[in-house]
Protein backbone atom coordinates (compact mmCIF):
# COMPACT_ATOMS: atom_id res chain seq x y z
CA UNK A 1 0.00 0.00 0.00
CA UNK A 2 1.62 3.53 -0.56
CA UNK A 3 2.09 5.88 2.23
CA UNK A 4 0.17 8.70 2.61
CA UNK A 5 1.77 11.52 0.83
CA UNK A 6 1.79 13.57 3.91
CA UNK A 7 3.50 11.23 5.60
CA UNK A 8 5.98 10.81 2.91
CA UNK A 9 6.62 14.77 3.05
CA UNK A 10 7.60 14.07 6.66
CA UNK A 11 9.75 11.27 5.75
CA UNK A 12 11.60 13.69 3.84
CA UNK A 13 12.33 16.32 6.64
CA UNK A 14 13.17 13.28 8.91
CA UNK A 15 17.04 12.54 8.95
CA UNK A 16 18.03 8.59 8.26
CA UNK A 17 18.81 6.82 11.72
CA UNK A 18 17.09 9.27 13.93
CA UNK A 19 15.08 9.00 17.00
CA UNK A 20 11.40 10.09 16.60
CA UNK A 21 8.81 10.32 19.01
CA UNK A 22 5.52 10.37 17.17
CA UNK A 23 2.25 11.84 18.68
CA UNK A 24 -0.78 10.19 18.40
CA UNK A 25 1.00 7.31 16.41
CA UNK A 26 -2.55 5.54 15.07
CA UNK A 27 -1.78 2.39 13.85
CA UNK A 28 1.99 2.86 13.39
CA UNK A 29 1.89 3.53 9.78
CA UNK A 30 4.53 6.74 9.67
CA UNK A 31 6.96 5.18 12.17
CA UNK A 32 7.11 1.50 10.75
CA UNK A 33 7.64 3.70 7.40
CA UNK A 34 10.80 5.38 8.72
CA UNK A 35 11.86 2.36 10.24
CA UNK A 36 11.88 0.51 7.02
CA UNK A 37 13.34 3.32 5.03
CA UNK A 38 15.70 5.49 7.00
CA UNK A 39 16.30 3.19 9.84
CA UNK A 40 14.94 5.58 12.03
CA UNK A 41 14.37 4.19 15.81
CA UNK A 42 11.40 5.63 18.32
CA UNK A 43 8.38 5.47 19.97
CA UNK A 44 4.97 6.41 19.37
CA UNK A 45 2.33 7.15 21.93
CA UNK A 46 -1.59 6.47 21.20
CA UNK A 47 -4.55 6.44 23.24
CA UNK A 48 -7.28 4.31 21.22
CA UNK A 49 -6.96 0.87 22.01
CA UNK A 50 -7.71 -0.70 18.61
CA UNK A 51 -4.65 1.44 17.41
CA UNK A 52 -2.21 0.03 20.09
CA UNK A 53 -3.29 -3.56 19.22
CA UNK A 54 -2.15 -2.58 15.21
CA UNK A 55 0.58 -0.73 16.38
CA UNK A 56 2.12 -3.93 18.38
CA UNK A 57 1.29 -5.62 15.89
CA UNK A 58 3.06 -3.93 13.51
CA UNK A 59 6.23 -4.37 15.46
CA UNK A 60 6.46 -0.67 16.25
CA UNK A 61 7.19 0.82 19.81
CA UNK A 62 3.61 2.00 21.09
CA UNK A 63 2.95 3.47 24.31
CA UNK A 64 -0.35 3.44 25.17
CA UNK A 65 -0.83 7.03 27.20
CA UNK A 66 -2.73 10.40 26.64
CA UNK A 67 -1.47 13.25 25.43
CA UNK A 68 -3.19 15.70 27.56
CA UNK A 69 -1.19 14.13 30.63
CA UNK A 70 2.24 16.10 28.84
CA UNK A 71 5.43 14.20 28.11
CA UNK A 72 6.79 14.59 31.64
CA UNK A 73 8.28 10.50 31.15
CA UNK A 74 10.44 12.06 28.56
CA UNK A 75 13.64 13.65 29.15
CA UNK A 76 14.54 17.11 27.12
CA UNK A 77 16.70 16.53 24.37
CA UNK A 78 15.89 12.83 24.16
CA UNK A 79 14.82 12.91 20.59
CA UNK A 80 15.94 14.26 17.08
CA UNK A 81 12.36 14.99 16.18
CA UNK A 82 8.63 15.16 17.97
CA UNK A 83 6.32 14.23 15.65
CA UNK A 84 2.60 15.15 15.76
CA UNK A 85 0.32 14.42 12.59
CA UNK A 86 -3.48 15.48 13.12
CA UNK A 87 -3.69 15.58 16.88
CA UNK A 88 -2.67 19.18 18.08
CA UNK A 89 -6.53 19.94 17.36
CA UNK A 90 -8.00 17.60 19.98
CA UNK A 91 -5.52 17.87 22.79
CA UNK A 92 -6.87 19.95 25.77
CA UNK A 93 -3.22 22.29 25.67
CA UNK A 94 -1.82 22.45 22.62
CA UNK A 95 0.16 25.17 23.52
CA UNK A 96 1.73 23.68 26.18
CA UNK A 97 2.25 20.70 24.50
CA UNK A 98 3.60 22.45 21.59
CA UNK A 99 6.20 23.64 24.08
CA UNK A 100 6.55 20.13 25.39
CA UNK A 101 7.42 18.64 22.22
CA UNK A 102 10.01 21.15 21.57
CA UNK A 103 11.73 21.03 24.74
CA UNK A 104 11.81 16.96 24.27
CA UNK A 105 12.84 16.92 20.68
CA UNK A 106 15.48 19.49 19.13
CA UNK A 107 12.45 19.51 16.11
CA UNK A 108 9.04 19.35 15.73
CA UNK A 109 6.97 18.25 12.86
CA UNK A 110 3.07 19.33 13.16
CA UNK A 111 0.39 18.50 11.09
CA UNK A 112 -3.29 19.86 11.08
CA UNK A 113 -6.20 20.48 9.15
CA UNK A 114 -6.52 24.33 8.73
CA UNK A 115 -9.31 26.12 9.12
CA UNK A 116 -8.64 28.98 7.39
CA UNK A 117 -9.44 26.92 4.25
CA UNK A 118 -11.55 28.83 1.56
CA UNK A 119 -14.40 26.53 1.99
CA UNK A 120 -14.22 26.61 5.71
CA UNK A 121 -14.25 30.16 5.18
CA UNK A 122 -17.40 29.72 2.74
CA UNK A 123 -19.49 27.70 4.24
CA UNK A 124 -19.43 29.86 8.16
CA UNK A 125 -19.21 33.00 6.51
CA UNK A 126 -21.70 32.62 3.72
CA UNK A 127 -23.83 30.00 4.59
CA UNK A 128 -23.44 30.75 8.42
CA UNK A 129 -22.60 26.63 9.10
CA UNK A 130 -20.01 25.23 11.14
CA UNK A 131 -17.09 24.33 8.27
CA UNK A 132 -17.91 20.17 7.43
CA UNK A 133 -15.31 18.60 4.89
CA UNK A 134 -12.87 15.91 3.08
CA UNK A 135 -10.38 17.18 5.69
CA UNK A 136 -12.97 17.84 8.85
CA UNK A 137 -15.64 15.82 8.37
CA UNK A 138 -16.96 15.95 11.52
CA UNK A 139 -20.41 17.58 13.00
CA UNK A 140 -20.01 20.37 15.69
CA UNK A 141 -21.19 18.36 17.92
CA UNK A 142 -19.62 15.36 17.46
CA UNK A 143 -16.11 16.41 16.58
CA UNK A 144 -12.89 15.45 18.40
CA UNK A 145 -11.54 18.79 17.36
CA UNK A 146 -11.53 21.07 20.03
CA UNK A 147 -8.79 23.51 19.29
CA UNK A 148 -9.27 24.28 15.63
CA UNK A 149 -6.83 27.17 14.15
CA UNK A 150 -5.64 28.44 10.64
CA UNK A 151 -2.31 28.54 9.27
CA UNK A 152 -2.31 32.31 10.27
CA UNK A 153 -3.50 31.41 13.87
CA UNK A 154 -0.30 28.77 14.19
CA UNK A 155 2.24 30.91 12.79
CA UNK A 156 0.93 33.42 15.36
CA UNK A 157 1.31 31.26 18.13
CA UNK A 158 4.94 30.24 16.68
CA UNK A 159 5.74 33.68 16.89
CA UNK A 160 4.77 34.63 20.32
CA UNK A 161 6.20 30.81 21.64
CA UNK A 162 10.00 31.85 19.86
CA UNK A 163 9.78 28.77 17.79
CA UNK A 164 11.17 28.95 14.33
CA UNK A 165 9.03 27.87 11.52
CA UNK A 166 11.94 25.45 9.37
CA UNK A 167 9.89 24.47 6.58
CA UNK A 168 5.71 24.84 5.99
CA UNK A 169 4.13 23.10 3.28
CA UNK A 170 0.39 22.60 2.23
CA UNK A 171 -1.91 20.09 0.94
CA UNK A 172 -5.12 18.98 -0.44
CA UNK A 173 -7.42 16.53 1.35
CA UNK A 174 -5.55 13.97 -1.05
CA UNK A 175 -2.32 15.34 0.49
CA UNK A 176 -1.27 16.61 -2.72
CA UNK A 177 0.22 19.67 -3.12
CA UNK A 178 -0.06 22.83 -5.19
CA UNK A 179 1.14 25.69 -6.27
CA UNK A 180 -1.65 28.00 -4.97
CA UNK A 181 -1.08 25.80 -2.02
CA UNK A 182 2.10 27.14 -1.18
CA UNK A 183 1.74 30.76 -2.75
CA UNK A 184 -2.05 31.57 -0.94
CA UNK A 185 -1.61 28.95 1.96
CA UNK A 186 -3.84 30.11 4.54
CA UNK A 187 -6.20 30.06 1.93
CA UNK A 188 -5.78 27.21 -0.62
CA UNK A 189 -4.18 24.79 1.76
CA UNK A 190 -6.58 22.02 3.08
CA UNK A 191 -3.64 20.87 5.87
CA UNK A 192 -0.63 22.18 7.31
CA UNK A 193 2.75 20.94 7.68
CA UNK A 194 4.87 22.27 9.53
CA UNK A 195 8.76 21.75 10.71
CA UNK A 196 9.72 23.91 14.00
CA UNK A 197 12.55 24.68 16.38
CA UNK A 198 12.50 26.01 19.79
CA UNK A 199 15.01 29.16 19.14
CA UNK A 200 16.66 30.24 22.18
CA UNK A 201 16.04 32.61 24.41
CA UNK A 202 17.88 36.14 23.76
CA UNK A 203 20.39 36.88 26.24
CA UNK A 204 19.29 39.24 28.55
CA UNK A 205 21.67 42.34 28.33
CA UNK B 1 -17.10 -33.73 33.38
CA UNK B 2 -15.65 -33.51 29.98
CA UNK B 3 -14.88 -36.55 28.33
CA UNK B 4 -13.17 -34.60 25.55
CA UNK B 5 -11.31 -31.36 25.59
CA UNK B 6 -11.52 -27.95 24.11
CA UNK B 7 -9.37 -27.87 20.46
CA UNK B 8 -7.68 -24.89 21.38
CA UNK B 9 -6.24 -26.35 24.75
CA UNK B 10 -2.78 -27.57 25.20
CA UNK B 11 -4.92 -30.63 25.77
CA UNK B 12 -3.92 -33.40 28.57
CA UNK B 13 -0.34 -32.76 29.85
CA UNK B 14 1.47 -34.01 32.40
CA UNK B 15 4.33 -32.32 35.16
CA UNK B 16 7.60 -33.51 34.49
CA UNK B 17 10.65 -33.38 37.61
CA UNK B 18 14.10 -32.78 36.97
CA UNK B 19 17.09 -32.58 39.93
CA UNK B 20 20.02 -30.60 40.16
CA UNK B 21 22.61 -31.60 41.88
CA UNK B 22 24.91 -28.42 41.39
CA UNK B 23 24.36 -26.26 44.65
CA UNK B 24 22.46 -23.10 44.43
CA UNK B 25 23.71 -20.07 46.09
CA UNK B 26 20.73 -18.03 47.49
CA UNK B 27 20.55 -14.48 48.18
CA UNK B 28 19.93 -15.08 51.44
CA UNK B 29 23.27 -16.66 52.05
CA UNK B 30 22.46 -19.78 52.40
CA UNK B 31 23.03 -22.68 49.86
CA UNK B 32 20.69 -25.71 48.54
CA UNK B 33 22.89 -28.34 48.17
CA UNK B 34 20.48 -29.94 45.66
CA UNK B 35 16.94 -29.73 44.36
CA UNK B 36 14.16 -30.75 42.54
CA UNK B 37 12.24 -28.56 39.60
CA UNK B 38 8.70 -29.46 38.99
CA UNK B 39 8.30 -28.17 35.16
CA UNK B 40 5.36 -28.42 32.21
CA UNK B 41 5.53 -28.17 29.02
CA UNK B 42 3.86 -27.42 25.71
CA UNK B 43 4.34 -27.36 22.27
CA UNK B 44 6.98 -28.32 20.37
CA UNK B 45 11.13 -27.37 20.78
CA UNK B 46 12.41 -26.19 17.03
CA UNK B 47 15.85 -27.37 15.87
CA UNK B 48 17.10 -24.22 16.69
CA UNK B 49 15.48 -24.86 20.09
CA UNK B 50 14.76 -20.86 19.28
CA UNK B 51 10.81 -21.00 19.77
CA UNK B 52 10.96 -21.52 23.93
CA UNK B 53 8.83 -19.60 26.49
CA UNK B 54 9.07 -19.18 29.98
CA UNK B 55 6.32 -18.66 31.76
CA UNK B 56 6.80 -17.43 35.39
CA UNK B 57 3.77 -17.80 38.22
CA UNK B 58 2.77 -15.95 40.68
CA UNK B 59 2.37 -15.67 44.36
CA UNK B 60 -0.35 -19.06 44.29
CA UNK B 61 0.40 -20.05 41.18
CA UNK B 62 2.10 -23.16 39.73
CA UNK B 63 3.99 -25.23 36.80
CA UNK B 64 0.19 -26.44 35.69
CA UNK B 65 -0.52 -23.29 33.90
CA UNK B 66 -1.95 -24.84 31.06
CA UNK B 67 -4.34 -28.14 29.78
CA UNK B 68 -5.95 -30.97 31.64
CA UNK B 69 -4.31 -33.23 33.72
CA UNK B 70 -7.15 -35.87 32.81
CA UNK B 71 -10.28 -35.97 31.24
CA UNK B 72 -12.06 -35.62 34.34
CA UNK B 73 -10.36 -32.67 35.45
CA UNK B 74 -12.79 -30.05 35.98
CA UNK B 75 -10.88 -27.28 35.36
CA UNK B 76 -7.59 -26.34 33.05
CA UNK B 77 -4.58 -24.71 33.84
CA UNK B 78 -4.47 -21.04 35.66
CA UNK B 79 -3.16 -19.46 32.26
CA UNK B 80 -5.61 -21.37 29.80
CA UNK B 81 -7.10 -18.12 28.57
CA UNK B 82 -3.48 -17.72 27.23
CA UNK B 83 -1.87 -20.75 26.63
CA UNK B 84 -2.82 -23.30 23.92
CA UNK B 85 -3.16 -24.08 19.67
CA UNK B 86 -4.73 -20.56 18.25
CA UNK B 87 -4.18 -18.28 21.79
CA UNK B 88 -1.87 -15.91 22.06
CA UNK B 89 1.25 -17.85 23.62
CA UNK B 90 0.36 -20.35 20.44
CA UNK B 91 1.20 -23.52 21.20
CA UNK B 92 1.68 -24.68 17.65
CA UNK B 93 4.31 -21.95 17.29
CA UNK B 94 5.88 -22.32 20.81
CA UNK B 95 7.90 -24.21 22.99
CA UNK B 96 6.26 -23.35 26.10
CA UNK B 97 8.03 -24.20 29.35
CA UNK B 98 6.72 -23.49 32.99
CA UNK B 99 8.14 -24.26 35.77
CA UNK B 100 7.21 -24.43 39.79
CA UNK B 101 9.17 -22.00 41.96
CA UNK B 102 11.10 -23.59 44.68
CA UNK B 103 9.88 -23.10 48.09
CA UNK B 104 6.50 -23.64 46.45
CA UNK B 105 4.03 -26.51 47.56
CA UNK B 106 2.97 -28.27 44.38
CA UNK B 107 5.71 -30.47 43.75
CA UNK B 108 9.30 -28.83 43.60
CA UNK B 109 11.72 -28.50 46.26
CA UNK B 110 9.82 -26.46 49.13
CA UNK B 111 8.86 -26.15 52.38
CA UNK B 112 6.58 -29.13 52.36
CA UNK B 113 9.26 -31.67 51.15
CA UNK B 114 11.66 -33.74 52.90
CA UNK B 115 15.48 -31.84 53.42
CA UNK B 116 17.55 -34.76 52.14
CA UNK B 117 20.01 -33.71 54.75
CA UNK B 118 17.91 -34.21 58.34
CA UNK B 119 14.80 -36.81 56.60
CA UNK B 120 12.55 -34.74 57.81
CA UNK B 121 10.25 -32.05 56.04
CA UNK B 122 11.99 -28.44 55.81
CA UNK B 123 9.44 -26.53 56.89
CA UNK B 124 10.13 -23.24 58.48
CA UNK B 125 14.05 -24.12 58.01
CA UNK B 126 13.64 -23.42 53.86
CA UNK B 127 15.47 -20.74 53.37
CA UNK B 128 13.69 -17.16 52.43
CA UNK B 129 14.03 -17.29 48.28
CA UNK B 130 14.08 -13.87 46.48
CA UNK B 131 13.06 -13.76 42.75
CA UNK B 132 16.73 -13.61 41.44
CA UNK B 133 17.37 -17.22 43.31
CA UNK B 134 14.09 -18.05 41.35
CA UNK B 135 15.86 -17.16 37.99
CA UNK B 136 19.01 -18.29 39.04
CA UNK B 137 17.00 -22.08 39.11
CA UNK B 138 14.67 -21.61 35.96
CA UNK B 139 18.25 -20.27 34.21
CA UNK B 140 19.52 -23.70 34.81
CA UNK B 141 16.35 -25.33 33.56
CA UNK B 142 16.75 -23.93 30.41
CA UNK B 143 20.55 -25.14 30.24
CA UNK B 144 18.81 -28.84 31.09
CA UNK B 145 16.48 -27.94 28.48
CA UNK B 146 18.69 -27.02 25.57
CA UNK B 147 17.32 -23.51 25.56
CA UNK B 148 20.28 -20.78 25.38
CA UNK B 149 18.06 -18.25 24.32
CA UNK B 150 14.58 -17.83 25.47
CA UNK B 151 12.39 -16.42 22.51
CA UNK B 152 10.45 -14.62 25.73
CA UNK B 153 10.06 -14.40 29.15
CA UNK B 154 6.22 -14.28 30.39
CA UNK B 155 4.83 -13.75 33.62
CA UNK B 156 2.19 -11.65 34.98
CA UNK B 157 2.01 -10.08 39.00
CA UNK B 158 4.79 -11.89 40.82
CA UNK B 159 5.02 -13.43 37.63
CA UNK B 160 6.04 -10.10 36.16
CA UNK B 161 8.48 -9.76 38.21
CA UNK B 162 10.82 -12.80 37.89
CA UNK B 163 10.30 -11.54 34.20
CA UNK B 164 12.45 -7.94 34.93
CA UNK B 165 14.35 -10.10 36.94
CA UNK B 166 15.61 -12.07 34.40
CA UNK B 167 16.05 -9.35 31.73
CA UNK B 168 18.37 -7.87 34.41
CA UNK B 169 20.29 -11.11 35.74
CA UNK B 170 20.43 -12.56 32.37
CA UNK B 171 20.27 -9.98 29.39
CA UNK B 172 21.23 -11.73 26.98
CA UNK B 173 19.35 -14.85 27.34
CA UNK B 174 15.90 -13.80 26.30
CA UNK B 175 14.61 -11.51 23.45
CA UNK B 176 11.87 -10.38 24.77
CA UNK B 177 10.06 -9.55 28.18
CA UNK B 178 6.60 -9.51 28.70
CA UNK B 179 5.77 -8.06 32.28
CA UNK B 180 1.99 -8.32 32.62
CA UNK B 181 0.38 -6.60 35.82
CA UNK B 182 3.38 -5.55 38.08
CA UNK B 183 5.36 -3.11 39.77
CA UNK B 184 9.06 -2.46 39.68
CA UNK B 185 9.05 -3.18 44.13
CA UNK B 186 6.29 -3.60 46.35
CA UNK B 187 5.06 -0.18 48.02
CA UNK B 188 4.18 -0.03 52.02
CA UNK B 189 1.01 -0.55 51.64
CA UNK B 190 1.48 -3.81 49.57
CA UNK B 191 3.93 -5.05 52.37
CA UNK B 192 1.48 -3.70 54.88
CA UNK B 193 -1.14 -6.37 52.90
CA UNK B 194 1.39 -9.15 53.15
CA UNK B 195 2.10 -8.45 56.57
CA UNK B 196 -1.47 -8.83 57.82
CA UNK B 197 -1.33 -12.05 55.68
CA UNK B 198 1.21 -12.92 57.52
CA UNK B 199 0.58 -13.07 61.08
CA UNK B 200 -2.64 -14.54 60.41
CA UNK B 201 -0.77 -17.67 59.74
CA UNK B 202 2.09 -17.26 62.54
CA UNK B 203 -0.38 -16.36 64.65
CA UNK B 204 -2.38 -19.53 64.20
CA UNK B 205 -2.54 -21.82 67.18
CA UNK B 206 -1.72 -24.94 64.78
CA UNK B 207 1.34 -23.25 62.98
CA UNK B 208 3.47 -24.82 65.78
CA UNK B 209 6.45 -22.32 64.47
CA UNK B 210 6.38 -23.79 60.59
CA UNK B 211 6.22 -27.56 62.05
CA UNK B 212 3.02 -28.20 61.73
CA UNK B 213 3.40 -31.23 59.48
CA UNK B 214 5.01 -33.05 62.75
CA UNK B 215 1.63 -32.25 64.70
CA UNK B 216 -0.54 -33.70 62.01
CA UNK B 217 -2.27 -30.47 61.83
CA UNK B 218 -2.55 -27.23 59.30
CA UNK B 219 -3.18 -23.92 60.24
CA UNK B 220 -5.89 -23.57 58.07
CA UNK B 221 -7.27 -20.15 60.36
CA UNK B 222 -4.53 -18.66 59.57
CA UNK B 223 -4.30 -19.54 56.31
CA UNK B 224 -7.78 -19.03 55.06
CA UNK B 225 -7.76 -15.37 56.56
CA UNK B 226 -4.60 -14.71 54.74
CA UNK B 227 -5.71 -15.66 51.29
CA UNK B 228 -9.23 -13.51 52.24
CA UNK B 229 -7.31 -10.69 52.78
CA UNK B 230 -5.28 -11.47 49.54
CA UNK B 231 -8.62 -11.93 47.40
CA UNK B 232 -9.94 -8.34 48.46
CA UNK B 233 -6.56 -6.70 46.97
CA UNK B 234 -7.26 -9.28 43.72
CA UNK B 235 -10.60 -7.64 43.52
CA UNK B 236 -11.53 -4.16 41.96
CA UNK B 237 -14.73 -2.40 44.47
CA UNK B 238 -16.88 -2.29 41.41
CA UNK B 239 -16.30 -5.66 40.59
CA UNK B 240 -16.98 -6.73 44.01
CA UNK B 241 -20.33 -3.95 44.12
CA UNK B 242 -21.56 -5.43 40.77
CA UNK B 243 -21.15 -9.36 41.84
CA UNK B 244 -22.31 -8.87 45.59
CA UNK B 245 -23.63 -5.54 46.27
CA UNK B 246 -25.14 -6.27 49.92
CA UNK B 247 -26.99 -9.05 48.82
CA UNK B 248 -27.80 -11.23 52.16
CA UNK B 249 -27.50 -15.22 51.98
CA UNK B 250 -30.96 -15.36 54.48
CA UNK B 251 -32.38 -12.06 52.65
CA UNK B 252 -32.63 -10.61 55.82
CA UNK B 253 -30.15 -9.83 58.50
CA UNK B 254 -29.65 -12.28 61.28
CA UNK B 255 -27.80 -9.73 64.28
CA UNK B 256 -25.27 -12.12 64.47
CA UNK B 257 -21.41 -12.75 63.37
CA UNK B 258 -22.21 -15.66 60.85
CA UNK B 259 -22.31 -15.62 57.38
CA UNK B 260 -24.65 -13.29 56.32
CA UNK B 261 -23.78 -11.25 53.36
CA UNK B 262 -22.85 -12.35 49.99
CA UNK B 263 -19.70 -11.22 49.62
CA UNK B 264 -18.51 -12.90 53.42
CA UNK B 265 -19.49 -16.30 51.84
CA UNK B 266 -17.42 -15.67 48.86
CA UNK B 267 -14.54 -15.08 50.68
CA UNK B 268 -15.02 -17.81 53.22
CA UNK B 269 -15.72 -20.45 50.41
CA UNK B 270 -12.25 -18.88 48.46
CA UNK B 271 -10.70 -19.31 51.96
CA UNK B 272 -10.92 -22.55 52.35
CA UNK B 273 -10.77 -24.36 49.18
CA UNK B 274 -6.87 -22.38 49.18
CA UNK B 275 -6.33 -24.12 52.28
CA UNK B 276 -6.76 -27.48 50.68
CA UNK B 277 -4.40 -26.76 48.02
CA UNK B 278 -2.14 -24.63 49.31
CA UNK B 279 1.06 -24.48 51.96
CA UNK B 280 0.90 -21.87 55.07
CA UNK B 281 5.00 -22.24 54.66
CA UNK B 282 4.71 -21.14 51.02
CA UNK B 283 2.53 -18.79 51.54
CA UNK B 284 4.79 -17.08 54.42
CA UNK B 285 7.62 -17.60 51.54
CA UNK B 286 5.97 -16.16 48.52
CA UNK B 287 5.18 -12.89 50.17
CA UNK B 288 8.51 -12.09 51.08
CA UNK B 289 9.43 -12.69 47.82
CA UNK B 290 7.26 -10.18 46.48
CA UNK B 291 8.05 -7.69 49.48
CA UNK B 292 11.67 -7.63 48.67
CA UNK B 293 11.60 -7.44 45.00
CA UNK B 294 13.46 -4.57 44.44
CA UNK B 295 15.98 -4.83 40.93
CA UNK B 296 16.69 -1.20 41.58
CA UNK B 297 18.35 -1.38 44.35
CA UNK B 298 21.43 -2.47 43.65
CA UNK B 299 21.63 -0.33 41.14
CA UNK B 300 21.78 3.07 43.24
CA UNK B 301 17.86 3.12 43.33
CA UNK B 302 17.83 3.62 39.66
CA UNK B 303 15.48 1.09 37.79
CA UNK B 304 16.71 2.26 34.45
CA UNK B 305 20.24 1.84 35.37
CA UNK B 306 19.01 -1.53 35.76
CA UNK B 307 17.79 -2.26 32.85
CA UNK B 308 20.75 -0.83 30.65
CA UNK B 309 22.38 -3.54 29.73
CA UNK B 310 19.69 -6.16 28.64
CA UNK B 311 19.00 -7.08 25.12
CA UNK B 312 15.77 -7.97 26.05
CA UNK B 313 12.75 -5.88 23.94
CA UNK B 314 9.76 -5.46 26.41
CA UNK B 315 5.98 -5.42 26.39
CA UNK B 316 4.64 -4.09 29.30
CA UNK B 317 0.77 -4.33 30.22
CA UNK B 318 -1.38 -3.39 33.19
CA UNK B 319 -5.35 -2.70 33.88
CA UNK B 320 -7.05 0.22 34.79
CA UNK B 321 -9.24 -1.71 37.50
CA UNK B 322 -5.55 -3.20 39.15
CA UNK B 323 -5.51 -1.08 42.04
CA UNK B 324 -2.98 -3.94 43.62
CA UNK B 325 -0.33 -3.49 40.99
CA UNK B 326 -1.99 -0.42 39.16
CA UNK B 327 -1.27 0.80 35.83
CA UNK B 328 0.65 3.96 37.45
CA UNK B 329 3.18 1.29 38.75
CA UNK B 330 3.70 -0.02 35.36
CA UNK B 331 4.35 3.04 33.92
CA UNK B 332 7.50 3.56 36.43
CA UNK B 333 8.39 0.40 34.83
CA UNK B 334 7.99 1.83 30.99
CA UNK B 335 9.70 5.18 32.10
CA UNK B 336 12.56 3.39 33.27
CA UNK B 337 12.74 1.54 30.33
CA UNK B 338 12.42 4.79 28.40
CA UNK B 339 15.12 6.36 30.03
CA UNK B 340 17.52 3.33 29.83
CA UNK B 341 16.63 3.43 25.74
CA UNK B 342 15.21 0.11 25.69
CA UNK B 343 12.63 -1.07 22.83
CA UNK B 344 9.34 -1.45 24.60
CA UNK B 345 5.47 -1.09 23.89
CA UNK B 346 2.75 -0.76 27.03
CA UNK B 347 -0.99 -0.86 26.90
CA UNK B 348 -3.12 -0.14 29.62
CA UNK B 349 -5.64 -2.38 29.94
CA UNK B 350 -9.68 -1.13 30.09
CA UNK B 351 -11.09 -3.88 33.03
CA UNK B 352 -13.54 -4.42 35.32
CA UNK B 353 -12.85 -6.98 37.88
CA UNK B 354 -9.11 -5.74 39.06
CA UNK B 355 -5.56 -7.50 39.87
CA UNK B 356 -6.86 -10.55 38.32
CA UNK B 357 -8.24 -9.43 35.32
CA UNK B 358 -4.24 -10.51 33.99
CA UNK B 359 -6.04 -14.28 33.93
CA UNK B 360 -9.16 -13.18 31.62
CA UNK B 361 -9.85 -13.32 28.49
CA UNK B 362 -9.86 -9.50 27.90
CA UNK B 363 -10.71 -9.02 23.89
CA UNK B 364 -8.22 -6.33 23.77
CA UNK B 365 -5.60 -7.82 26.14
CA UNK B 366 -5.68 -10.99 23.97
CA UNK B 367 -5.06 -9.02 21.24
CA UNK B 368 -2.48 -7.02 22.32
CA UNK B 369 -0.18 -9.92 23.73
CA UNK B 370 -1.59 -12.08 20.55
CA UNK B 371 0.26 -9.57 18.25
CA UNK B 372 3.36 -9.37 20.41
CA UNK B 373 3.75 -12.81 20.12
CA UNK B 374 3.01 -13.38 16.70
CA UNK B 375 5.88 -11.09 16.18
CA UNK B 376 7.84 -12.99 18.35
CA UNK B 377 7.03 -15.82 16.23
CA UNK B 378 7.91 -14.35 12.79
CA UNK B 379 11.23 -13.22 14.29
CA UNK B 380 12.22 -16.60 15.71
CA UNK B 381 11.10 -18.45 12.32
Amino acid sequence: MALRPDLEIIGRWIRPGSRVLDLGCGDGTLLRHLHDAAGVTGYGLEIDPDNVSRAVRTGINVIQMDLDLGLGDFETDSFDYVVMTHAIQVVHHPERLLEEMLRVGSEGIVTFPNFGHWKSRLQLGLAGRMPVSRALPSQWYDTPNIHLCTVRDFETLCREKNIQILNRTMVDHRHHTGRWMQTVPNLMGEIALYSLRQREPLPAD
Amino acid sequence: MAKTLPSDSAGLVAPRKLHFDEPLRLDCGEVLPSYDLVYESYGELNAEHSNAILVCHALSGDHHAAGYHSLEDRKPGWWENCIGPGKPIDTRRFFVVCPNNLGSCRGSTGPNTINPETGRYYGPDFPVVTCADWVRSQARLGERLGIHKWAAVVGGSLGGMQVMQWAIDYGDRLRHAIVIAAAPKLSAQNIAFNEVARQAILSDPDFHAGRYYDHGVVPRRGLMLARMLGHITYLSENSMRDRFGRELREGKLSFGFDVEFQVESYLRYQGRSFVDRFDANTYLLMTKALDYFDPAHAYDDDLARAFARTAAEFLVVSFSSDWRFSAARSREIVKALLDADKNVSYAEIQSHLGHDDFLMPIPQYIEVLGGYLDRIATEVG
